[in-house]
């Protein structure tokens, strides 16, 4: 490809929050990609019947899973809100500075606490709270 | 009139009006998700247990395996319009065509697999 002149890029802007809030609804995003695997990997495993369902079971429910299971929570309640976020954007509201710092933070702060009341859910159902 | 040269319209450079088409579609599929994904995380949650028997039959029961087919369906076309995006963005060249064709092919298969099990099961047919 021949050089072509590049617009600004990443390394030359300050380093704000609004900034993380944009790269997390990407990230978050991937990352409920990767969950689309493993729920693909689930549904055919039970498709398969009892005795391979036992298996994939043995295998979602081992430690490693389960705290892929809590980023999964996360990255859902993340991605919900933040998406939320852009469709508002796209009606043309909160597009001002101020209101997109207060939109990044209530978007952080509002999925933390969703995550939390998901785990505990998730806690509680299995006993472990 | 176009402002167009004539030799990039033979090329077929320029916008291939391609674009308005995704964003909208990026969005639709936002808004049904947003109910969509509430009900998979609630009701996987609310699930007394996560045996074979219980799972088989909440897959088969009423409106479940309709929900669960859309679910996946939207939830795969939405994730392949991100990831779309965010190749566009980092990735260039011919790696770039590469990873495309690839998400999309995965994209696929992963759909295809999973609506297919849910139909299975749905239908009864275990093996």
């Amino acid at each position: 490809m021949p050089d072509r002149p590049l617009s600004p890029h990443l390394s030359v802007y300050k380093f704000k929050y609004t900034l993380l809030s944009s790269i997390l609804n990407r990230i978050t995003g991937l990352a409920l990609t990767a969950g689309l695997l493993v729920l693909g990997y689930w549904l055919v495993a039970l498709s398969q019947g009892a005795e391979a369902y036992a298996k994939a079971e043995v295998m979602l429910s081992h430690p490693f899973f389960k705290l892929i299971f809590a980023g999964m929570a996360f990255a859902f309640a993340y991605h919900l809100l933040a998406g939320i976020r852009h469709l508002i954007w796209d009606t043309g509201r909160g597009l001002e500075r101020r209101q997109s710092q207060q939109s990044a933070w209530a978007v952080g702060v509002i999925s933390v606490l969703l995550t939390a009341a998901l785990l505990y859910w998730a806690c509680t159902r299995a006993g472990v709270l | 009139m176009s402002l167009q040269n004539p030799l990039g319209r033979v090329l077929g450079l320029g916008a291939a009006k391609e674009g308005v088409h995704h964003w909208w579609v990026q969005r639709l599929t936002s808004i049904a998700l947003i109910p969509l994904t509430v009900w998979f995380v609630v009701s996987l949650l609310a699930m007394p247990a996560y045996d074979y028997t219980t799972l088989v039959s909440w897959i088969a029961h009423g409106w479940t395996p309709i929900l669960l087919v859309m679910f996946i369906a939207v939830s795969a076309w939405h994730s392949k319009l991100g990831v779309q995006v965010v190749v566009e963005d980092y990735v260039h060249g011919g790696v770039k065509t590469l990873s495309l064709i690839l998400s999309t092919f995965a994209h696929t298969l992963v759909a295809a697999a999973a609506i297919f099990a849910v139909l299975k099961v749905a239908f009864g047919i275990t093996t």
